[in-house]
């Protein structure tokens, strides 16, 4: 019996045994994919870029995956700086009546190069051109590509600003603007401007694939990209032609890992070296771990509720005090954000030379609300959507959270808010369009200029292209902007961006929320990666720390 | 036998009308319409719909601008590649543990294995799954948290088949990219395959159990057959029927895991496809991935029905 028992054993046990060494790994040395091989650098990013040319998008996700990767534009800022420095222009000069604007291009900037395309010729005065162009003219042969809108473009009104772009001789460019705009060089300096391939357009004219012309893209960034499957990965090999930089990473890949609790595993599980946008809890996590950098860049961004202005009853001032008054920011400051933000009362943030300190402070005041509804003769509430963006970003971690305790405190003054929530190029989309009633959003400036934080959000050229997503107009506010755009000296522009914002604050277009320092979570083999204070990560000097630096 | 193989194969062409009648409902909730009907009928646009379907135009993704089933066959490798492993561990593993369990009746060997059963198909999978991470990825270190092959190898995707692609495709990383491929589907293939292998386990442990109650079993022991030959050479291949009929159903199963498990392991398959349809309101790819699902779920059980019909005598007479 004792023998028929052991064969029993035998044949099934085997069966289960080896389902078990499956299951603990058969490789017991696996470790981490970068610390392993030590050339490809993995960068957890936190979704899909909505499109490989900046120019067609605002989002930062974009921004991220093409500006400090793909493409350079003129002028760039210093990497985790604000300060201009020159990139493919290597010198400008500003007439005197400050409309003109003449730069010098950089000789000898290689383009990359992909299976449908081998350039011939450097970057010459055409590209500019030609990039500038595209975004500008209506009868440009690409502006209409692929559906193509130029949301920041337009959204700063530049496509009115911008008179000419004439190409003098091969390496000198210049444009000119139909009125002086003091912004304008830190506007050339944003991702925005991508200096694009003329001769990568008319070879896929050529050969009927001008399509790929955005999903191909060819530019002439540190890195070239090779390869994007949606929602999985990007792929970049290191371009090692660049005029200026050379990585010591030959691969650099975006795992695009959306949940942020899982983008943490990935990174402690060391699949990524770096990690964007960390949860407040992370940073506590990493601030424990010597292993782990968390990288703080006092950061030029604000978080809002904004509410459309052209819906009912939102278009009353009355009910936007209401709301403004019914939330208790500092609950939200402490549970969204753990105290690591600031409150905001206006769209430009502290850190901006434009900021007005001794601007009124709005303060949480349900009885007072309840008061300003009855005035408005909503005595008895109302209903109320509240769409809250799917994604995390430096400036609204959680906006769902945000959302449902918003959601909470207005139905102490009797408000019933929904929550409203689409896949985020969805999302975009349809507040562009102004389907929303209120929406928690953010912005990132994009440039340093605190003209960044109106023309685009609250300027009426903005509520025409839908990035205005309050969609307020108010020629007052509007004209005062466009003086300070204009003006020159930095005191006089100072004494209207105050005006600006008090007119913002009485007519309440949104409820500010917060402005948030940027976080990025590093492995410490690597160095040298930097997020600038306007939110953008930047790949160009990343290098791998030596050994005798690590302690 | 004819009549019979006859109402099977009507039964599953009843459910696939079934099918593509919900589907073409979902088509028609699209703002843009996916096809360009000639009929106004919504009966007559049916039969056109049908007709787009079977000559494979299934629409383009509102998103991407590509076809639906292109789409759908690119990612379908990647999950394809996942189902094989988990059905593998689900059979291996199913039949391994209940006949374990069944050859060790009432001892403790049986009652472990029920034990760890009635835990394994009460757990819910994306909770599993998440422990599965916690444990061997972020305690233990051996297995990857997600995706399906390590950052530093670019594989060139030409069957999309990750692992056949390692092997086929030409690359300068030897046979470390396909172990890596390898090391990426252990956890989604036992994740995916939990619930099933312990649905199989319990069904082939009472099967065999009820099967060794026979007469003819006592008769073999009487002849002194050892145990493993009763079990191998005459109860497993009266038990099979049953557990066919019973594997079939966990297709069903499978399908229903396999998107889930994607999400939680990023696995850029079908299910994952599918979830970012849905959120993106990318009517045209949601319609088609259900109906290709679906399809395939249905296409399977009527093969599962065949092959039992040709193994079972039984069956093979028409009921009159």
């Amino acid at each position: 019996m004792s023998i028929v028992l052991k064969s029993q054993f035998s044949l099934s046990t085997v069966v289960s045994i080896s389902l078990l060494a499956t299951l603990l790994g058969c490789e017991p040395s696996y470790t981490s994919a970068s610390k392993s091989f030590n050339n490809t650098l993995v960068y957890c990013s936190e979704g899909s870029p909505q499109s490989l040319n900046p120019q067609t998008s605002t989002s930062g996700t974009t921004v991220d995956a093409t500006s400090g990767t793909i493409f350079n534009q003129l002028l760039d800022y210093e990497p985790g700086t604000t300060n201009l420095r020159a990139s493919l222009a290597t010198d400008w000069e500003i007439d005197d009546s400050a409309t003109r604007y003449r730069f010098t291009i950089r000789q000898g900037v290689a383009f990359h190069s992909n299976q449908y395309f081998k350039p011939t010729r450097f970057l010459n005065a055409d590209d500019i051109v030609f990039s500038i162009d595209r975004q500008r003219l209506k009868q440009h042969p690409l502006h209409r590509l692929n559906d193509s809108e130029y949301p920041y473009f337009t959204g700063q009104g530049l496509n009115q600003l911008i008179k000419s772009v004439e190409k003098i001789n091969d390496f000198q460019v210049e444009i000119i603007l139909k009125r002086p705009e003091s912004p304008f060089l830190s506007i050339v300096a944003t991702p925005f401007f991508p200096i694009q391939s003329k001769e990568y357009a008319e070879e896929l004219t050529k050969l009927g694939k001008i399509k790929l012309f955005d999903k191909h893209p060819i530019g002439t960034g540190p890195f070239q990209f090779l390869a994007y499957e949606a929602d999985s990965y990007l792929r970049f090999k290191r371009f090692d032609q660049h005029f200026a930089f050379q990585s010591e990473f030959e691969d650099l890949v975006f795992s695009i890992t959306p949940d942020p609790a899982m983008r943490f595993a990935r990174f402690s599980a060391g699949e990524c070296d770096i990690m964007r946008h960390p949860l407040p809890i992370h940073n506590q996590i990493a601030s424990q771990d010597n292993t782990i950098t968390s990288i703080e860049t006092a950061a030029l961004n604000v978080a809002y509720w904004s509410f459309n202005t052209e819906k009912a009853p939102l278009n009353n001032l009355k009910i936007r005090e209401a709301l403004n008054l019914a939330v208790n920011r500092k609950a939200i400051l402490r549970s969204v954000y753990n105290n690591q933000a600031v409150l905001a009362e206006t769209p430009i943030g502290p850190g901006s030379w434009a900021y007005d300190s001794a601007l009124a402070k709005t303060l949480y005041n349900p009885e007072k609300a309840k008061q300003l509804l009855s005035e408005a003769g909503y005595s008895n509430g109302f209903e109320l959507d509240i769409w809250a963006m799917p994604v995390q970003r430096a400036y609204n971690p959680n906006a769902r959270k945000m959302a449902e305790m918003i959601q909470q405190d207005l139905l102490e003054i009797g408000v019933k808010a929904n929550i409203v929530s689409y896949q985020w190029g969805t999302f975009l989309q349809k507040v562009r369009s102004g389907q929303h009633q209120s929406v928690l959003l953010g912005w990132s400036a994009d440039n340093a200029d605190p003209d960044n934080f109106l023309t685009p959000l609250l300027s009426c050229a903005a509520s025409m292209s839908g990035s205005n997503n309050s969609r307020w107009c108010d020629p007052t506010f509007d004209k005062i902007i466009l003086d300070a755009r204009i003006e020159t000296a930095q005191d006089k522009r100072q004494q209207l961006y105050q005006k600006a914002q008090e007119i913002f604050s009485q007519k309440k277009p949104w409820l500010p929320i917060a402005h948030t320092p940027n976080h990025l979570l590093i492995n410490d083999s690597i160095k040298n990666v930097s997020v600038s204070p306007l939110g953008t990560i930047s790949f160009e000097s990343v290098s791998k720390k030596l050994q005798e630096e690590t302690p | 036998m004819l009549l019979s193989i006859l109402r099977t194969l009507i039964t599953a062409l009843i459910s696939l009308i079934g099918l593509t009648i919900l589907t073409f409902v979902i088509s028609q909730q699209d703002s843009t319409p996916l096809h360009d009907f000639q009929s106004n009928h919504w009966f007559g646009q049916y039969f056109e719909y049908l007709s787009f379907l079977l000559s494979a135009n299934w629409g383009d993704s509102n998103l991407t601008g590509a076809p639906v089933l292109n789409e759908f066959f690119k990612y379908f490798p990647a999950s394809l590649e996942l189902l094989f492993f988990a059905i593998l561990i689900v059979v291996i593993g199913g039949l391994g543990f209940g006949i374990l369990a069944a050859k060790n009746r009432g001892n403790w060997v049986d009652n472990s294995v029920m034990g760890a059963t009635l835990v394994g198909y009460s757990i819910p999978i994306f909770w599993w799954g998440l422990l599965l991470v916690l444990f061997f990825s972020l305690f233990l270190g051996v297995t990857p948290v997600a995706g399906r092959i390590d950052y530093q190898y670019y594989i060139e995707p030409i069957s999309r088949f990750m692992l056949l692609d390692t092997l086929i495709g030409e690359h300068q990383y030897g046979g470390a990219a396909f172990f890596s491929a390898l090391n990426h589907l252990i956890l989604p293939a036992i994740t995916l395959s939990w619930v099933p292998m312990a649905i199989m386990a319990r069904m082939t442990r009472s099967s065999l159990v009820n099967i060794l109650k026979f007469e003819y079993i006592r008769t073999a022991r009487s002849k002194g057959l050892s145990e493993s030959r009763i079990i191998w050479v005459h109860a497993i291949r009266n038990a099979m029927q049953s557990l066919l009929a019973i594997g079939g159903l966990q297709i069903s199963i499978l399908m229903t895991g396999l998107i889930i498990t994607e999400y939680i392991f990023a696995w850029p398959g079908i299910g994952h496809w599918l979830l970012n349809s849905v959120a993106r309101q990318d009517y045209p790819s949601i319609q088609g991935g259900i109906l290709a699902l679906s399809a395939m779920v249905i296409l399977f059980n009527l093969l599962i029905d065949l092959l039992t019909n040709y193994l079972d005598p039984r069956k093979r007479r028409p009921i009159s």
